[in-house]
């Protein structure tokens, strides 16, 4: 068990290297970074100092080097835009974006658990069919498009819900949180809503296939067989038994939540993290962008690190070292 | 104490309703079981065992259905009962035994859980005393250091013990009647015959009634009172276990029996029935065995056989019909 968690751990770390590499190398091949800083006065001498300073003449493992020391620091250096620290901009976003995804990460995994397991239940049932079928659309139309569709129907026609913006925020701990406030909970609904439809989708027709196929299984057919009521045999066996692929999927998925709440973030001004990088993007703001790619690699690395360790609390059988087999 | 037999089915039929017609995997099928009998049941992948034993305790799969015949439970009639009230009898009353002990426990949950949920379900006692019922159980089928291994997971036991876990959940409720379908075929031989000792000596102690399915003509011989042999849904032969072994009468049960060794048997080759057992899509009219049957003549590919006592067996066979052979031993004199 230990030692599965260290080479997890190894392999995780391994993984940010890697990433780290690539968010460093941005700097080096997107545009002169002196051109940006010296300005159109600046002579030649003045550049060689510089470049002296920043340490751009060193080789190009020790920049590296230099650069995940910073980056383990907190540093990821000054905005171009903005002219703050990176860490700092980054941080004061943070907030807005990991609660859009916690409530649409929780509606998606709630909505789409009872929505698999009634599917799969009531599999020739009407209401079940009708499930199926309107799934489709969550799992094909892209995420934009619904978040346009929900703004022109809650937001323009039935004037319900706002089109855009966080609302009023309050703080806790020094967090600035919309979803504490009544106007900021409004305004999430239609973001997270959108975030979190094609996930929920998602979740829901593999919660059923998945569950479709453990009720096929020995096992269930001998818990009827000892009487046990449905209710037990879908919650009590079924439900367990369905969870290990689930989390794996959802895992990955919640990271992508996080990532991709860029596209959500855009079309509902949501300022969190996804905007500040798409206008980064539209600035040219290396730094900013390339602490955003660590960030979200950072955040994909450790959701997969706890599903790989939740797998051991779910499944006893991954614990085999722990308690010895019997003999006949 | 009653007379009743625990299980009395009388012309059982299940039928799947398919595209292309209705299937007949159970057809007419009837027998009894007595207190602490053990009845085998035989017959070739497909004849029908494993569907006789869902069709008992309510659960065959959809859409098939029982649509004639009745079964009843020392005397109650069980096969009109609702959903709930079977669901009651099963595990309480109808203990199950499944083929595979590998794939007949949640893997995921501790068996001692698996037992106290089964207990708790059918009789009104408190967890703990649902615990010290299962450590009770779990001795009584042998498994060692049982207060220690009612934690562990069904991952944790070989499949000798593991089966003995499932014999344990299926006698948790103290059941009339177990039906064991296939409970040594996937265990090694050595082991086979102590689950086998172990399920005689529980039944015997408690006076349960079992329904042994089997294709193991030795394990028939071994433990069973009386036995039935099923062929495409049919019963074939009925009879104490000792008569249809040594004077089979059916021509299937005769084939069947040359085609299994004997540890005192002098013939090199095992004989073999020719042909195979015909598609449930297409029985054939009359007896169902007639094309494989070389006794087969007049009536058999026309007419359906009853089950007609002959000797101490009972046989669905045209040779046994007086009125048409005149005399009854005429199979024996050919056999």
């Amino acid at each position: 068990m230990l030692a599965f968690i260290i080479r997890r751990i190894g392999q995780a770390l391994l993984v940010l290297l890697a990433v780290g590499f690539v968010s460093f190398a941005m700097f080096k091949f997107m545009g002169d970074p002196l051109e940006n800083l010296l300005g159109q006065e600046a002579t030649l001498a003045d550049r060689a100092e510089l470049e002296e300073r920043l340490g751009l003449n060193d080789p190009i493992p020790v920049q590296y080097m230099q650069y995940l020391a910073r980056a383990m620091d907190g540093n990821f250096g000054v905005s171009y835009r903005v002219g703050l620290p990176v860490g700092e901009v980054i941080l004061s976003r943070l907030p807005a974006t990991l609660e859009l995804a916690a409530l649409s990460g929780f509606l998606a995994i709630f909505f789409g658990i009872i929505f698999g397991i009634y599917t799969a239940i009531r599999r020739d049932g009407f209401i079940a069919q009708t499930i199926m079928t309107t799934s489709l659309i969550g799992v094909s139309l892209p995420t934009f498009l619904i978040g346009v569709f929900l703004i022109w129907a809650f937001a323009v026609n039935l004037g319900w819900l706002p089109s855009f913006g966080r609302g009023q925020t309050a703080s806790v701990f020094g967090v600035e949180l919309a979803i504490l406030t009544w106007s900021g909970f409004k305004s999430m609904i239609l973001p997270a809503v959108t975030l979190g439809l094609y996930q929920m989708t998602l979740i829901m027709r593999l919660v059923r296939s998945e569950m479709l196929e453990v009720l096929r299984s020995d096992y269930i057919r001998f818990a009827r067989a000892r009487g046990l009521g449905d209710r037990a045999i879908h919650f009590g066996h079924a439900l367990k038994n369905t969870l290990v692929p689930v989390i794996t999927i959802t895992g990955l998925q919640l990271g992508s939540i996080i990532a991709f709440a860029i596209i959500t973030e855009t079309v509902f001004q949501w300022p969190g993290v996804g905007l500040l990088f798409i206008n980064a993007v539209n600035f040219v703001d290396i730094p900013v962008m390339s602490a955003y790619l660590l960030l979200v690699g950072a955040i994909f690395v450790t959701i997969n690190l706890i599903v790989d360790l939740l797998y051991f609390v779910i499944d006893p059988r991954l614990q085999a070292d722990r308690a010895g087999g019997g003999g006949h | 104490m009653s007379t009743l037999p625990v299980l009395s089915i009388s012309d059982l039929i299940v039928e799947f309703p398919t595209r292309r017609g209705v299937l007949r995997p159970v057809d007419r099928v009837g027998f009894d079981i007595a207190r602490g009998e053990i009845l085998g049941v035989v017959g070739e992948s497909g004849a029908g065992k494993s569907m006789c034993g869902s069709a008992i305790v309510g659960l065959i799969d959809r859409p098939g259905r029982i649509t004639g015949g009745e079964i009843r439970l020392s005397g109650e009639r069980i096969d009109t009962l609702s959903q709930e009230k079977m669901r009651r009898i099963r595990g309480k009353r109808i203990g199950m035994v499944f083929q595979d002990p590998l794939t007949s426990l949640n893997p995921l949950m501790r068996v001692g859980d698996q037992i106290v949920e089964t207990i708790r379900t059918h009789l009104p006692v408190s967890e703990h005393e649902a615990r010290r019922r299962a450590v009770a159980a779990l001795e009584e089928v042998g498994i060692p250091a049982a207060s220690t291994r009612i934690d562990s997971y069904p991952h944790q036991f070989s499949g000798g013990m593991r089966q003995r876990v499932v014999i344990a959940l299926a006698l948790a409720a103290e059941p009339e009647l177990i039906i064991a379908d296939e409970p040594t075929t996937a265990l090694d031989v050595s082991v086979q015959a102590q689950i086998m000792a172990l399920l005689k000596r529980l039944c015997r102690d408690r006076g349960t009634a079992v329904m042994l399915i089997t294709h193991d003509m030795g394990v028939i011989a071994e433990s069973t009172d009386r036995v039935a042999v099923l062929y495409a849904g049919r019963l074939a032969e009925i009879g104490p276990t000792r008569d249809v072994l040594s004077s089979p009468r059916h021509p299937y049960t005769i084939g069947l029996m040359a085609s299994t060794p004997s540890p005192t048997g002098g013939a090199d080759r095992l004989s073999q029935i020719p042909g195979a057992m015909p598609n449930l899509r297409a029985i054939p009219p009359g007896c169902a065995f007639n094309p494989r049957c070389t006794k087969a003549f007049g009536p058999c590919t026309s007419e359906l056989p009853v089950l007609k006592p002959v000797g101490r067996n009972e046989v669905a066979c045209w040779l046994f019909d007086d009125a048409l052979t005149g005399n009854p031993n005429k199979a024996e004199e050919n056999a």
